[in-house]
Protein backbone atom coordinates (compact mmCIF):
# COMPACT_ATOMS: atom_id res chain seq x y z
CA UNK A 1 0.00 0.00 0.00
CA UNK A 2 3.15 2.57 1.02
CA UNK A 3 6.32 2.35 -0.20
CA UNK A 4 8.91 4.39 1.24
CA UNK A 5 12.31 3.83 -0.58
CA UNK A 6 15.21 6.19 0.64
CA UNK A 7 13.36 8.46 2.50
CA UNK A 8 15.31 11.33 4.13
CA UNK A 9 14.43 15.11 5.16
CA UNK A 10 16.58 17.42 6.87
CA UNK A 11 15.52 20.56 8.73
CA UNK A 12 18.62 22.92 7.73
CA UNK A 13 21.75 21.40 8.78
CA UNK A 14 19.85 19.05 10.69
CA UNK A 15 19.12 15.39 9.34
CA UNK A 16 15.81 14.06 10.70
CA UNK A 17 15.57 11.22 9.18
CA UNK A 18 18.35 9.30 7.36
CA UNK A 19 17.79 7.19 4.01
CA UNK A 20 14.68 5.23 5.26
CA UNK A 21 13.17 2.23 3.12
CA UNK A 22 9.79 0.86 4.18
CA UNK A 23 6.80 -1.08 2.97
CA UNK A 24 3.29 -0.93 4.75
CA UNK A 25 0.72 -3.48 3.56
CA UNK A 26 -2.96 -3.21 3.68
CA UNK A 27 -4.24 -4.24 6.97
CA UNK A 28 -0.92 -3.89 8.99
CA UNK A 29 -0.99 -1.94 12.10
CA UNK A 30 2.63 -0.46 12.23
CA UNK A 31 3.38 1.04 15.76
CA UNK A 32 6.24 3.21 15.50
CA UNK A 33 8.30 3.52 18.70
CA UNK A 34 11.78 5.06 19.87
CA UNK A 35 12.26 7.98 21.87
CA UNK A 36 11.92 11.60 21.46
CA UNK A 37 13.90 13.35 18.45
CA UNK A 38 14.09 10.48 16.75
CA UNK A 39 12.23 11.21 13.62
CA UNK A 40 9.27 9.13 13.95
CA UNK A 41 6.46 11.97 13.63
CA UNK A 42 8.82 13.28 10.89
CA UNK A 43 8.34 9.98 8.86
CA UNK A 44 4.89 9.62 9.89
CA UNK A 45 3.95 13.34 8.65
CA UNK A 46 6.21 12.68 5.71
CA UNK A 47 3.85 10.10 4.35
CA UNK A 48 0.97 12.38 3.59
CA UNK A 49 3.79 15.09 2.85
CA UNK A 50 2.93 16.93 5.81
CA UNK A 51 6.28 17.83 5.71
CA UNK A 52 7.62 17.43 1.81
CA UNK A 53 11.31 14.98 2.33
CA UNK A 54 14.79 16.58 0.64
CA UNK A 55 15.34 13.15 -0.32
CA UNK A 56 13.70 9.59 -1.62
CA UNK A 57 10.43 8.51 -3.10
CA UNK A 58 6.60 7.77 -1.69
CA UNK A 59 4.54 5.39 -3.35
CA UNK A 60 0.46 5.05 -2.00
CA UNK A 61 -1.33 2.60 -4.47
CA UNK A 62 1.05 2.77 -7.27
CA UNK A 63 1.09 6.25 -7.40
CA UNK A 64 4.36 8.41 -6.24
CA UNK A 65 2.81 11.08 -3.95
CA UNK A 66 6.69 12.67 -3.67
CA UNK A 67 5.83 13.88 -7.63
CA UNK A 68 5.37 17.31 -7.49
CA UNK A 69 3.12 17.34 -10.63
CA UNK A 70 0.64 14.99 -8.23
CA UNK A 71 -2.69 16.26 -7.00
CA UNK A 72 -1.75 15.76 -2.92
CA UNK A 73 -5.21 16.96 -2.16
CA UNK A 74 -6.62 14.12 -3.68
CA UNK A 75 -4.02 11.75 -2.25
CA UNK A 76 -4.69 13.01 1.06
CA UNK A 77 -8.58 12.36 0.99
CA UNK A 78 -7.43 8.87 1.37
CA UNK A 79 -5.04 9.18 4.24
CA UNK A 80 -6.83 10.03 7.37
CA UNK A 81 -4.09 12.01 10.13
CA UNK A 82 -5.02 12.10 14.22
CA UNK A 83 -2.85 14.52 15.57
CA UNK A 84 -1.82 14.94 19.43
CA UNK A 85 -3.05 18.17 19.91
CA UNK A 86 -6.63 17.00 18.00
CA UNK A 87 -6.50 20.60 15.87
CA UNK A 88 -10.06 20.43 15.63
CA UNK A 89 -11.60 23.43 14.58
CA UNK A 90 -12.80 25.63 16.89
CA UNK A 91 -15.08 27.85 15.47
CA UNK A 92 -17.04 25.39 13.95
CA UNK A 93 -19.63 22.80 15.94
CA UNK A 94 -18.44 19.20 16.10
CA UNK A 95 -21.09 18.30 13.38
CA UNK A 96 -19.51 20.47 11.35
CA UNK A 97 -16.01 19.79 12.16
CA UNK A 98 -16.44 15.88 10.80
CA UNK A 99 -18.85 17.08 7.93
CA UNK A 100 -17.03 19.86 6.36
CA UNK A 101 -14.38 18.02 4.50
CA UNK A 102 -16.45 15.43 2.96
CA UNK A 103 -18.93 18.17 1.44
CA UNK A 104 -16.15 20.32 0.21
CA UNK A 105 -14.27 17.88 -1.42
CA UNK A 106 -17.12 16.67 -3.10
CA UNK A 107 -17.49 13.27 -1.32
CA UNK A 108 -20.51 13.58 -0.14
CA UNK A 109 -24.23 16.05 0.16
CA UNK A 110 -24.53 18.01 2.99
CA UNK A 111 -27.29 15.54 4.28
CA UNK A 112 -25.40 12.26 3.52
CA UNK A 113 -22.34 13.71 5.15
CA UNK A 114 -24.67 14.85 8.24
CA UNK A 115 -25.96 10.92 7.87
CA UNK A 116 -22.55 9.34 8.59
CA UNK A 117 -21.53 12.38 11.07
CA UNK A 118 -24.90 10.96 12.92
CA UNK A 119 -23.48 7.29 12.65
CA UNK A 120 -19.72 7.68 13.65
CA UNK A 121 -20.66 10.06 16.56
CA UNK A 122 -23.28 6.94 17.46
CA UNK A 123 -19.81 4.40 17.18
CA UNK A 124 -17.75 6.36 19.73
CA UNK A 125 -20.61 7.21 22.21
CA UNK A 126 -21.17 11.03 21.40
CA UNK A 127 -24.44 11.77 19.48
CA UNK A 128 -25.63 13.97 22.28
CA UNK A 129 -22.60 16.03 21.03
CA UNK A 130 -22.54 16.73 17.89
CA UNK A 131 -23.95 20.80 18.48
CA UNK A 132 -20.64 21.10 21.23
CA UNK A 133 -18.04 23.09 20.35
CA UNK A 134 -14.81 21.88 20.90
CA UNK A 135 -14.04 23.68 23.42
CA UNK A 136 -16.86 22.28 25.78
CA UNK A 137 -15.02 19.19 25.27
CA UNK A 138 -12.66 16.97 27.30
CA UNK A 139 -9.38 15.78 25.86
CA UNK A 140 -10.29 12.36 24.76
CA UNK A 141 -13.59 13.42 23.56
CA UNK A 142 -11.50 15.51 21.45
CA UNK A 143 -9.60 13.04 20.23
CA UNK A 144 -12.15 10.55 19.74
CA UNK A 145 -13.96 13.65 17.57
CA UNK A 146 -10.97 13.84 15.59
CA UNK A 147 -10.52 10.49 14.72
CA UNK A 148 -14.21 10.40 13.59
CA UNK A 149 -13.86 13.36 11.31
CA UNK A 150 -10.53 11.85 9.56
CA UNK A 151 -12.67 8.48 9.19
CA UNK A 152 -15.81 10.33 7.57
CA UNK A 153 -13.27 11.13 4.63
CA UNK A 154 -13.69 6.64 4.45
CA UNK A 155 -9.83 6.62 3.59
CA UNK A 156 -7.61 3.74 3.22
CA UNK A 157 -5.31 4.20 5.74
CA UNK A 158 -5.05 6.23 9.11
CA UNK A 159 -2.03 8.36 10.19
CA UNK A 160 -1.68 8.52 14.05
CA UNK A 161 0.77 11.19 15.79
CA UNK A 162 0.58 10.35 19.33
CA UNK A 163 -2.85 10.14 19.63
CA UNK A 164 -3.06 9.99 23.79
CA UNK A 165 0.47 12.01 24.61
CA UNK A 166 -1.33 14.88 25.26
CA UNK A 167 -4.63 13.31 27.12
CA UNK A 168 -4.56 13.10 30.89
CA UNK A 169 -4.10 9.55 32.03
CA UNK A 170 -8.10 8.51 32.73
CA UNK A 171 -8.85 9.38 29.45
CA UNK A 172 -6.30 7.28 27.11
CA UNK A 173 -8.55 4.42 27.36
CA UNK A 174 -11.41 5.94 26.01
CA UNK A 175 -9.33 6.67 23.02
CA UNK A 176 -7.11 3.66 22.75
CA UNK A 177 -10.59 1.52 22.36
CA UNK A 178 -11.65 3.62 19.73
CA UNK A 179 -8.15 2.68 18.05
CA UNK A 180 -8.78 -0.75 18.97
CA UNK A 181 -11.95 -1.12 17.39
CA UNK A 182 -10.67 0.27 14.43
CA UNK A 183 -8.32 -2.11 14.08
CA UNK A 184 -10.37 -5.00 14.51
CA UNK A 185 -12.36 -3.60 11.80
CA UNK A 186 -8.96 -4.55 9.43
CA UNK A 187 -8.06 -0.54 8.88
CA UNK A 188 -4.49 0.17 7.75
CA UNK A 189 -2.87 2.30 10.68
CA UNK A 190 0.51 3.73 11.27
CA UNK A 191 0.85 4.81 14.92
CA UNK A 192 3.08 6.67 16.25
CA UNK A 193 2.79 6.09 20.62
CA UNK A 194 4.67 5.49 23.40
CA UNK A 195 1.81 3.42 24.65
CA UNK A 196 3.79 0.02 24.61
CA UNK A 197 0.54 -1.61 25.67
CA UNK A 198 -1.26 -1.03 22.73
CA UNK A 199 1.51 -1.53 20.33
CA UNK A 200 2.16 -5.26 21.56
CA UNK A 201 -1.95 -6.20 21.91
CA UNK A 202 -2.68 -4.37 18.65
CA UNK A 203 0.35 -3.90 16.64
CA UNK A 204 1.03 -6.30 13.67
CA UNK A 205 4.59 -5.03 13.70
CA UNK A 206 5.99 -2.76 15.65
CA UNK A 207 9.19 -0.09 14.56
CA UNK A 208 11.53 1.07 16.57
CA UNK A 209 13.42 4.36 15.62
CA UNK A 210 16.44 6.35 16.76
CA UNK A 211 18.98 8.74 15.35
CA UNK A 212 16.51 8.66 11.97
CA UNK A 213 16.95 5.85 11.04
CA UNK A 214 15.44 2.14 11.95
CA UNK A 215 16.81 0.16 14.25
CA UNK A 216 15.06 -2.25 14.52
CA UNK A 217 11.68 -3.95 13.55
CA UNK A 218 9.47 -7.12 14.00
CA UNK A 219 6.46 -9.07 15.31
CA UNK A 220 5.51 -7.08 19.27
CA UNK A 221 5.41 -10.64 21.05
CA UNK A 222 8.93 -10.90 19.18
CA UNK A 223 10.17 -7.64 19.58
CA UNK A 224 9.56 -7.23 23.01
CA UNK A 225 10.11 -10.37 24.51
CA UNK A 226 13.52 -10.47 22.51
CA UNK A 227 14.98 -7.26 21.27
CA UNK A 228 18.35 -8.12 19.07
CA UNK A 229 20.00 -4.31 19.50
CA UNK A 230 21.58 -2.81 22.25
CA UNK A 231 19.91 0.36 21.61
CA UNK A 232 16.54 -1.27 21.67
CA UNK A 233 17.35 -3.45 24.67
CA UNK A 234 18.17 0.24 26.28
CA UNK A 235 15.28 1.70 25.31
CA UNK A 236 12.85 -0.91 26.49
CA UNK A 237 14.06 -1.39 29.42
CA UNK A 238 13.76 2.12 30.02
CA UNK A 239 10.35 2.38 29.53
CA UNK A 240 8.66 -0.87 30.43
CA UNK B 1 -6.39 88.67 37.31
CA UNK B 2 -9.89 87.40 38.96
CA UNK B 3 -11.35 90.41 37.07
CA UNK B 4 -9.96 88.97 33.79
CA UNK B 5 -11.26 85.69 34.52
CA UNK B 6 -14.96 87.38 34.81
CA UNK B 7 -14.30 89.47 31.70
CA UNK B 8 -13.19 86.07 29.56
CA UNK B 9 -16.27 84.38 30.46
CA UNK B 10 -18.63 87.71 30.10
CA UNK B 11 -17.17 87.41 26.37
CA UNK B 12 -17.37 83.69 25.72
CA UNK B 13 -21.14 83.37 25.27
CA UNK B 14 -20.94 85.93 22.24
CA UNK B 15 -18.11 84.08 20.80
CA UNK B 16 -19.75 81.17 20.98
CA UNK B 17 -22.89 82.11 19.62
CA UNK B 18 -20.99 83.69 16.39
CA UNK B 19 -19.16 80.56 15.54
CA UNK B 20 -21.87 78.24 16.46
CA UNK B 21 -25.16 79.61 16.15
CA UNK B 22 -25.17 82.90 14.20
CA UNK B 23 -26.05 81.97 10.47
CA UNK B 24 -27.08 78.41 11.24
CA UNK B 25 -23.11 77.67 10.80
CA UNK B 26 -23.61 74.66 13.49
CA UNK B 27 -25.11 72.97 9.67
CA UNK B 28 -21.50 73.47 8.38
CA UNK B 29 -19.80 71.60 11.57
CA UNK B 30 -22.76 68.78 10.81
CA UNK B 31 -22.03 68.72 6.99
CA UNK B 32 -18.21 68.72 7.90
CA UNK B 33 -18.38 65.70 10.36
CA UNK B 34 -20.60 63.93 8.01
CA UNK B 35 -18.06 64.12 5.30
CA UNK B 36 -15.68 63.78 7.49
CA UNK B 37 -17.20 60.20 8.26
CA UNK B 38 -17.88 59.48 4.67
CA UNK B 39 -14.28 60.11 4.18
CA UNK B 40 -13.21 57.44 6.74
CA UNK B 41 -15.23 54.81 5.62
CA UNK B 42 -14.54 54.81 2.10
CA UNK B 43 -10.69 55.14 2.72
CA UNK B 44 -11.11 52.35 5.21
CA UNK B 45 -13.09 50.12 2.16
CA UNK B 46 -10.32 51.23 0.25
CA UNK B 47 -7.77 50.17 2.30
CA UNK B 48 -9.40 46.80 3.65
CA UNK B 49 -9.71 45.39 0.04
CA UNK B 50 -5.90 46.57 -0.93
CA UNK B 51 -5.02 45.77 2.57
CA UNK B 52 -6.48 41.84 2.08
CA UNK B 53 -5.33 41.59 -1.10
CA UNK B 54 -1.68 42.88 0.16
CA UNK B 55 -1.94 40.23 3.45
CA UNK B 56 -2.97 37.76 1.12
CA UNK B 57 -0.47 37.55 -1.36
CA UNK B 58 2.45 37.68 1.26
CA UNK B 59 0.83 34.89 3.43
CA UNK B 60 0.65 32.58 0.19
CA UNK B 61 4.53 33.66 -0.52
CA UNK B 62 5.82 32.90 3.11
CA UNK B 63 3.62 29.49 3.03
CA UNK B 64 5.15 28.14 0.00
CA UNK B 65 6.31 24.71 0.57
CA UNK B 66 9.78 24.60 0.84
CA UNK B 67 12.42 22.48 -1.05
CA UNK B 68 10.07 23.36 -3.81
CA UNK B 69 10.64 25.60 -6.90
CA UNK B 70 9.03 29.17 -5.24
CA UNK B 71 6.40 30.62 -7.80
CA UNK B 72 8.34 33.61 -9.45
CA UNK B 73 5.23 35.50 -10.27
CA UNK B 74 4.18 35.47 -6.46
CA UNK B 75 7.72 36.56 -5.73
CA UNK B 76 7.39 39.90 -7.53
CA UNK B 77 3.71 39.96 -6.14
CA UNK B 78 5.17 39.97 -3.28
CA UNK B 79 8.04 42.16 -3.63
CA UNK B 80 6.09 45.22 -4.64
CA UNK B 81 3.70 44.43 -1.76
CA UNK B 82 6.88 44.46 0.10
CA UNK B 83 7.75 48.31 -1.10
CA UNK B 84 4.42 49.08 -1.00
CA UNK B 85 4.22 48.58 3.08
CA UNK B 86 7.85 49.65 3.15
CA UNK B 87 7.19 52.81 1.68
CA UNK B 88 3.91 53.97 2.87
CA UNK B 89 4.51 52.76 6.84
CA UNK B 90 7.57 54.78 6.55
CA UNK B 91 6.84 58.23 5.15
CA UNK B 92 4.83 60.82 7.52
CA UNK B 93 0.58 60.92 5.77
CA UNK B 94 0.57 64.78 5.08
CA UNK B 95 3.56 64.41 2.99
CA UNK B 96 1.77 61.47 1.07
CA UNK B 97 -0.93 63.40 0.51
CA UNK B 98 1.21 66.48 -1.17
CA UNK B 99 2.37 64.02 -3.31
CA UNK B 100 -0.34 62.60 -4.40
CA UNK B 101 -1.91 66.03 -4.74
CA UNK B 102 0.56 67.59 -6.64
CA UNK B 103 3.09 65.31 -8.63
CA UNK B 104 0.88 62.33 -9.22
CA UNK B 105 -2.44 64.43 -10.21
CA UNK B 106 -1.78 67.95 -10.00
CA UNK B 107 -4.63 68.10 -12.69
CA UNK B 108 -8.06 67.02 -10.48
CA UNK B 109 -9.61 69.51 -8.52
CA UNK B 110 -11.35 67.30 -6.57
CA UNK B 111 -9.75 67.28 -3.39
CA UNK B 112 -12.16 65.22 -1.52
CA UNK B 113 -11.43 62.20 -4.04
CA UNK B 114 -7.59 62.75 -3.84
CA UNK B 115 -8.18 62.30 -0.18
CA UNK B 116 -10.45 58.95 -0.22
CA UNK B 117 -7.12 57.56 -2.55
CA UNK B 118 -4.48 58.79 -0.28
CA UNK B 119 -5.91 57.60 2.74
CA UNK B 120 -7.00 54.69 1.47
CA UNK B 121 -3.67 53.65 0.27
CA UNK B 122 -2.43 54.73 3.42
CA UNK B 123 -4.75 52.66 5.72
CA UNK B 124 -4.33 49.71 3.27
CA UNK B 125 -0.68 49.32 4.08
CA UNK B 126 -1.40 49.37 8.13
CA UNK B 127 -4.59 46.86 7.12
CA UNK B 128 -2.42 44.55 5.17
CA UNK B 129 -0.05 43.93 8.19
CA UNK B 130 -2.69 43.68 10.48
CA UNK B 131 -3.96 40.72 8.43
CA UNK B 132 -1.29 39.19 7.78
CA UNK B 133 -0.39 38.82 11.37
CA UNK B 134 -3.62 37.80 12.02
CA UNK B 135 -3.24 35.18 9.70
CA UNK B 136 0.28 33.97 11.11
CA UNK B 137 -1.21 34.32 14.66
CA UNK B 138 -3.85 31.24 13.99
CA UNK B 139 -2.19 27.63 14.92
CA UNK B 140 -0.35 25.81 12.32
CA UNK B 141 -2.09 22.77 13.41
CA UNK B 142 -5.27 23.75 12.26
CA UNK B 143 -4.31 24.45 8.67
CA UNK B 144 -2.42 20.95 8.69
CA UNK B 145 -5.37 19.44 9.98
CA UNK B 146 -7.61 20.80 7.28
CA UNK B 147 -4.89 19.98 4.86
CA UNK B 148 -4.44 16.46 5.80
CA UNK B 149 -8.42 15.83 5.48
CA UNK B 150 -7.53 17.29 1.83
CA UNK B 151 -9.11 20.42 1.56
CA UNK B 152 -7.05 22.79 -0.87
CA UNK B 153 -5.15 25.87 0.45
CA UNK B 154 -8.25 28.34 -0.79
CA UNK B 155 -10.91 25.79 1.04
CA UNK B 156 -8.49 26.07 4.11
CA UNK B 157 -8.04 29.83 4.08
CA UNK B 158 -11.90 30.38 4.03
CA UNK B 159 -13.57 28.00 6.38
CA UNK B 160 -10.60 27.10 9.19
CA UNK B 161 -7.91 30.37 8.90
CA UNK B 162 -9.71 33.77 8.42
CA UNK B 163 -12.72 32.81 10.48
CA UNK B 164 -9.97 32.11 13.27
CA UNK B 165 -7.20 35.56 12.28
CA UNK B 166 -10.68 37.61 12.23
CA UNK B 167 -11.39 37.22 16.23
CA UNK B 168 -7.33 38.00 16.25
CA UNK B 169 -7.86 41.34 13.99
CA UNK B 170 -11.07 42.80 14.68
CA UNK B 171 -9.02 44.83 17.78
CA UNK B 172 -6.47 46.20 15.51
CA UNK B 173 -8.89 46.46 12.80
CA UNK B 174 -11.01 48.69 15.27
CA UNK B 175 -7.75 50.45 15.90
CA UNK B 176 -6.77 51.51 12.32
CA UNK B 177 -10.56 52.55 11.64
CA UNK B 178 -10.36 55.40 14.97
CA UNK B 179 -6.91 56.48 13.79
CA UNK B 180 -8.05 56.88 10.20
CA UNK B 181 -10.87 58.88 11.18
CA UNK B 182 -8.49 61.40 12.82
CA UNK B 183 -6.31 61.19 10.38
CA UNK B 184 -9.02 62.77 8.18
CA UNK B 185 -7.78 66.45 9.26
CA UNK B 186 -5.36 65.91 7.02
CA UNK B 187 -6.83 66.29 4.05
CA UNK B 188 -7.48 70.41 5.08
CA UNK B 189 -3.86 70.69 4.17
CA UNK B 190 -4.56 69.72 0.27
CA UNK B 191 -7.70 71.65 0.89
CA UNK B 192 -10.02 68.89 1.01
CA UNK B 193 -13.46 69.76 2.38
CA UNK B 194 -14.22 67.86 5.94
CA UNK B 195 -14.55 68.84 9.54
CA UNK B 196 -11.60 70.77 9.92
CA UNK B 197 -11.93 72.84 7.03
CA UNK B 198 -15.45 74.15 8.08
CA UNK B 199 -14.14 74.92 11.40
CA UNK B 200 -10.98 77.00 9.80
CA UNK B 201 -13.50 78.84 6.95
CA UNK B 202 -15.49 79.64 10.08
CA UNK B 203 -12.94 80.94 12.01
CA UNK B 204 -11.41 82.85 9.57
CA UNK B 205 -14.55 84.66 8.73
CA UNK B 206 -15.14 85.67 12.59
CA UNK B 207 -11.63 86.26 13.11
CA UNK B 208 -11.59 84.09 15.97
CA UNK B 209 -10.16 80.67 15.98
CA UNK B 210 -10.91 79.53 19.87
CA UNK B 211 -14.65 78.23 19.19
CA UNK B 212 -14.91 76.38 16.17
CA UNK B 213 -11.27 74.73 16.95
CA UNK B 214 -12.41 73.64 20.59
CA UNK B 215 -15.94 72.50 19.26
CA UNK B 216 -14.26 70.05 16.68
CA UNK B 217 -11.88 68.92 19.00
CA UNK B 218 -14.44 67.84 21.18
CA UNK B 219 -16.77 66.72 17.88
CA UNK B 220 -13.59 64.56 17.17
CA UNK B 221 -13.11 62.84 20.83
CA UNK B 222 -17.11 62.04 21.28
CA UNK B 223 -16.96 60.05 18.23
CA UNK B 224 -14.19 58.18 19.09
CA UNK B 225 -15.23 57.50 22.94
CA UNK B 226 -18.46 56.28 20.62
CA UNK B 227 -16.29 54.02 18.88
CA UNK B 228 -14.24 52.37 21.37
CA UNK B 229 -17.04 52.13 22.99
CA UNK B 230 -18.28 50.09 20.18
CA UNK B 231 -15.31 48.19 19.99
CA UNK B 232 -14.87 47.27 23.50
CA UNK B 233 -18.78 45.59 23.21
CA UNK B 234 -17.92 44.20 19.94
CA UNK B 235 -14.95 42.24 21.77
CA UNK B 236 -16.73 41.24 24.62
CA UNK B 237 -19.16 39.32 22.07
CA UNK B 238 -16.90 37.63 20.43
CA UNK B 239 -14.59 36.45 23.84
CA UNK B 240 -17.86 34.70 24.90
CA UNK B 241 -18.34 32.62 21.78
CA UNK B 242 -14.85 31.21 22.94
CA UNK B 243 -16.03 30.11 26.21
CA UNK B 244 -19.05 28.38 24.56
Amino acid sequence: MIDVKGLSKSFGDHLVLDNIDQHISPGEKVVVIGPSGSGKSTFLRCLNLLEQPTAGTITFDGVVITDPKVDIDAIRRQMGMVFQHFNLFPNMTIRRNITLAPVRTGLMKQEEADAEAAKLLERVGLTEKADSYPAQLSGGQKQRIAIVRALAMKPKLMLFDEPTSALDPEMVGEVLDVMKELAREGMTMVVVTHEMGFAREVGSRVIFMDGGKIVEENEPHAFFAGPKEQRTIDFLSKVL
Amino acid sequence: MFQGAIDWLDRIGPRVYTAFVEGDRWKLYLKGLGLTLEMTVVALCFGLVLGLIVAVIRTAHDQQRVDRRKNPLLGLLNGICQIYTTVIRGTPMLVQLFIWTFVIFPSVRNKVLIGFIGLGVNSGAYVAEIVRGGLMSVDIGQSEASRSLGMNYLDTMRFIVVPQAFKNILPSLGNEFITLFKDTSLVQAIGGTELLYYASTIGGRTFDYMPPLIGIAVMYLVVVIVLTWLQSKLERRLRQSDRR
